[in-house]
């Protein structure tokens, strides 16, 4: 099985590689930014399954990274872990595709499993998006769009 | 979130300041300590003033000029009724008077023309004609006959006159050229007033004249007079030219006395005018000149009884007019001060609704700060959390002692995190203390940088470069450190809230003169538009939507002026705003 690829992105370094070990003892491979530019940059160069992204960050704010991670990377999975959040931004951040919203501090274990789940959500995107692949290969346009359909359908 | 830390600093001072600014104070931005309740008070009063002068001028003016015009209208038509009445009683007088002198005259005209001249010369015949005179008019005293020579001819009477010689006297000489001659009264004989009528007659064909003279008693000029019903007060007589009596005065003088009151000019008309008598008493007086005579009547009124009923009607105008202006001040102050009474509850209650929703404000404040505060504490708790959970994953998933290496970094790190979390409470704390109202010495420079600690989380996430000139020898300041720090917080605040990310915000200290610094605020922010910035120290006017009081600048421009200093703001959309805050070196209180 594939290893579960995390990005952790949060400004407050002592917090972001603490919870990089915690997870690296799950058995979770991490890597870790300190600011929205660098977590972009990270992402390019190697597509995470699962993003754990914090809002209130100095330059790019998270609101904003996530709107351009969904649109760069629509399978990639976020999940914002924030110590400042508002409704509102709950609000924003699920309208733009967040996968959860979670509150600092967290227990890990919850945090953990929402990884987890959201990998396996990905998991099953990526699955039928290439099995739709597959049905356009076959000429089963009918039922590749089906799927992207329902798809889509999740997504919103 | 910009509007979390400035919801915080909005709380803050919020908190701490229980002055609210009333709406209909003006926008001046000028300082100094003021006595809100006593300039209150000044104004209720000055409103009733007003408004007691002016209802009071409007309703007693034409009040007043109506009464004017009633007074002398009435005034003008009573004194014209009363001046006929005493012109109607001279007239009257005058024609009688005239008409009795005027019947004497022609009879002895009769008499002059009937008898011959030697009939008349005749001592016998002219008795007969005496008696039947008298018998016919009355009143003739005695009768002559006085030849051209000035001779007396014959004479019945009460006198020794017969032969007696009148050429030389003026009335002889008179009567010669006027055919008619008319004496002042005189006393004679027996002490009887009477005067003198003589008519010349010029007898027959010889062309020679000679004069009937006869004396008249004055009682019948005397019985017209009481005949007059005159008041009490009141007087009328004849006067001849010289101002002498020539009938009794009922007040002033016997007959041929000198006249009460100036002899009156000369007219063809009956007269009525207002004089005062020799002791100075006003009187009216009506007085006419009675043709071919020597004699005035004079009818003399005593102002105060021919105005009696002038005055009376007088009485009743004033006292009329003065129950209404009573009436008039009466309802006019009960109706100010109700009014007034009424405008003031409802300053009083809109003052009390504005100190209601400040409370409302208030609790509001305080739960957007436990908010802010909270947040704020949540980064290095996670961290405490992070590192806490660590240590057990260490110890309970790798089932090894951690190297001592690993474990310094972590107590490290929840140290670290625990000295940010007292950072922050000390920091609210310090200000949770400071709330009563202090004089410290305060250097500005240190205030502004604590102040700023609230905002540099908030810069460094929105990029936003803050600037702080402060001079070394900018003096310390005699002032209230908690106040001062609620206004920069605020006006750092909507800098902060003004300036897009990645904006620039300059603080600036200096010496404005002795007794005064100076620190301005200057952002590179949005602007305030010209038509608000008249506005912008009024409370509850926000631009803010949801997240602003509209009480921030209102609360900040009170705490200004209580601490003596001003707040001056200048703004242009798109290029920035700066507040200038002056206060004063030493504080007066």
């Amino acid at each position: 099985m594939k290893k579960l690829k995390v990005l952790l992105v949060d400004d407050e370094q002592e917090f972001v590689e603490t919870l990089a070990d915690r997870l690296a003892i799950r058995d979770l491979q991490t890597s870790t930014a300190h600011n929205g530019q660098e977590a972009l940059s990270a992402v390019e160069k190697d597509e995470p399954d699962v993003i754990v992204l914090d809002l209130k960050m100095p330059g790019l704010h998270g609101i904003d990274v996530l709107r351009r991670l969904k649109q760069a990377y629509p399978n990639v999975e976020v999940i914002i872990l924030t110590g400042h959040g508002s409704q509102k931004d709950e609000e924003a951040a699920r309208g733009l595709g967040a996968f959860d919203y979670l509150n600092k501090p967290a227990d890990l274990e919850t945090l953990v499993s929402q990884i987890r789940r959201a990998f396996k959500q990905r998991l099953q995107t990526l699955e039928k998006m290439s099995m739709a692949v597959a049905f356009a290969e076959a000429g089963e346009f009918d039922t590749a769009k089906k799927i992207m359909e329902q798809q889509n359908k999740k997504g919103d | 979130m910009p509007s979390k830390l400035y919801a915080l600093s909005t709380s803050l001072y919020t908190l701490r300041s229980m002055e609210i600014r009333s709406p209909n104070k003006t926008m001046a931005v000028s300082g100094g300590k003021r006595s809100v309740g006593g300039e209150l008070r000044s104004r209720y009063r000055r409103l009733w003033i007003y408004s007691v002068f002016f209802t009071a001028f409007v309703s007693l003016t034409p009040l007043g000029i109506m009464t004017w015009v009633n007074y002398t209208q009435y005034r003008k038509t009573l004194v014209a009724e009363t001046d006929h009445l005493i012109s109607r009683i001279a007239s009257n007088s005058q024609r009688f008077i005239d008409g009795f002198l005027e019947e004497r005259r022609a009879a002895l005209s009769y008499v002059a023309n009937r008898e011959s001249y030697e009939d008349l010369c005749d001592q016998g015949k002219l008795s007969r004609i005496f008696l039947n005179m008298n018998e016919s008019f009355g009143g003739l005293v005695d009768l002559g006959v006085i030849d051209a020579d000035g001779g007396q001819r014959s004479y019945v009477g009460p006198y020794e006159l017969k032969g007696k010689n009148y050429k030389d006297q003026d009335w002889f000489h008179e009567v010669c050229i006027r055919g008619i001659y008319v004496s002042d009264v005189f006393t004679g004989f027996r002490n009887v007033p009477h005067f003198v009528i003589a008519v010349r007659r010029d007898s027959g064909s010889h062309g020679e004249l000679y004069v009937i003279r006869a004396a008249i008693d004055t009682e019948v000029l005397r019985r017209h007079v009481a005949s007059l019903e005159l008041r009490a007060a009141s007087d009328a007589f004849l006067i001849n030219h010289k101002g002498i009596l020539q009938t009794p005065s009922r007040h002033k003088g016997g007959i041929l006395d000198p006249c009460p009151i100036a002899t009156p000019p000369f007219s063809p008309k009956t007269q009525v005018v207002e004089t005062a008598t020799t002791d100075g008493e006003p009187r009216i007086l009506g007085y006419a000149y009675i043709p071919q005579s020597p004699f005035i009547f004079v009818v003399l009124k005593r102002p105060e009884d021919i105005l009696q009923g002038w005055l009376r009607l007088r009485n009743e105008i004033l006292w009329l007019f003065g129950v209404s202006v009573v009436l008039i001040l009466a309802v006019v102050l009960a109706s100010s001060t109700f009014l007034v009474n009424r405008i003031r509850e409802a300053g009083r209650r809109r003052d009390e609704a504005l100190h209601s929703i400040e409370y409302t404000n208030k609790l509001a404040s305080i739960g957007r700060m436990a908010a802010v505060v909270a947040h704020e504490i949540n980064n290095p708790l996670a961290v405490i959390n992070e590192n806490a959970g660590l240590l057990q994953d260490l110890i309970v998933v790798k089932k090894e002692p951690p190297e001592e290496d690993r474990l310094l970094r972590i107590a490290g790190a929840i140290r670290g995190s625990v000295e940010r979390c007292s950072t922050i409470t000390h920091r609210l704390l310090g200000f949770a203390k400071r709330m009563e109202p202090l004089t410290e010495r305060i250097s500005l420079g240190p205030l502004v940088e604590e102040v700023l600690g609230f905002h540099r989380k908030e810069a460094e996430y929105r990029s936003v470069s803050i600037q702080l000139a402060a001079p070394a020898d900018l003096p310390i300041i005699e002032s209230d450190r908690g106040q001062l720090q609620q206004v920069f917080l605020n006006i750092l605040g909507n800098a902060f809230a003004a300036v897009d990310d990645g904006g620039r915000i300059d603080i600036g200290l200096r010496r404005e003169d002795e007794n005064t610094v100076a620190l301005t605020i200057r952002d590179n922010g949005c602007g305030i538009p010209a038509e608000d910035i008249d506005r912008i120290f009024e409370p509850f006017f926000s631009t803010k939507g949801d997240y602003g009081t509209g009480l921030g600048l209102s609360i900040t421009l009170g705490i200004v002026e209580k601490l003596g200093g001003t707040i001056e703001v200048q703004s242009e959309v798109g290029q920035g705003t700066s507040f200038t805050v002056r206060l004063p070196v030493t504080r007066r209180i």
